[in-house]
């Protein structure tokens, strides 16, 4: 059991060494380049901001996201029903299409209210 | 097991270290992301159990949707400057360290003073599947009712999200 995580764990590990190792022997042979202004500034496409960067979030923002922990929960049950598919049945089936379809009034009483639309 | 030894003080520290981001940092957002990093932690400790289910569902909802929530709640109410946004309280520092202390000692002598009995059972291997077949079999009518719980919360957080600014 663990070791199948050994697996997980190693391409993890190598997924961090690989560019530490890239950007540790680029900054070995790189010229040497001090923080500037110019350098600090938004990269190519971006527009110099006005004012302050960290702003509030417009609350429809919010709404997505209340919507979202909701359908999130969804796919954890979603998800044991899906990897045992080929062996539940039918009758499964059925069940979670029941499921689906309470949740999907819950979606379009959202969308009724307007919780989708973006202003 | 001297290596599984190793995997889990790994975890632990990482998550201990990611918990006291969330702690010291000033910034509230980095705190925030602090926390996605622990329930990461936390979830890594999960899988390292061997309850891979759970461990999902902590990386799903905790690392993906609570979180997601927290910070939409945090760059909602942002109202001071941001770099001194989760400062630490002067006063209420060594209270705080006082009642967390006893906190941590009483979790402690509690864990001390139980007697763990070690049970030799067989390992779960698949516990998804065997989670999939009682789901879906002799606890259909609890899983049908998560549905209409999880209704419910939808359709009320529309209604108080959105309620008060139709009024």
């Amino acid at each position: 059991m663990l070791t199948d995580y050994a697996t997980i764990g190693l391409f993890f590990l190598l997924a961090i060494s690989f560019p530490l190792a890239a950007l540790g022997l680029a900054a070995l042979v790189r010229p040497r380049s001090y923080f500037n202004r110019e350098k600090m500034m938004p990269y190519e496409c971006g527009v110099d901001t006005k004012g302050k960067t960290w702003v509030r979030f417009k609350v429809n923002y919010f709404l997505y996201a209340l919507v979202f922990l909701a359908f999130e929960v969804e796919t954890i049950f979603l998800f044991p029903w899906a990897v045992k598919f080929n062996c539940l049945g039918l009758f499964a089936f059925i069940e979670m299409i029941i499921f689906l379809i309470i949740l999907l009034v819950g979606l379009l009483y959202a969308w009724k209210e307007g919780a989708l639309e973006w202003y | 097991m001297q290596l599984s030894d190793l995997v889990f003080y790994a975890l632990a520290a990482f998550t201990i270290i990611a918990a006291l981001g969330v702690v010291a940092l000033p910034n509230i957002v980095h705190s925030a992301l602090c926390l996605v990093l622990t329930f990461i932690g936390v979830a890594g400790i999960y899988f390292y159990l061997g309850a891979d289910f759970i461990g999902l569902i902590q990386i799903l909802a905790y690392a993906g949707a609570i979180s997601v929530l927290m910070i939409f709640a945090v760059m909602l109410l942002l109202s001071r400057d941001v770099s001194e946004s989760n400062p630490s309280h002067k006063k209420g520092k060594y209270l705080a360290a006082l009642f967390s202390g006893l906190f941590a000692f009483l979790l402690a002598l509690s864990i001390y003073s139980t007697s763990w009995d070690l049970t030799e059972g067989a390992e779960i291997v698949d516990s998804i599947g065997k989670i999939a077949y009682m789901l879906m079999g002799d606890y259909v009518i609890a899983f049908e009712a998560a549905a209409i719980l999880l209704l419910a919360a939808v359709i009320g957080a529309v209604i108080l999200a959105r309620g008060e600014e139709k009024r």
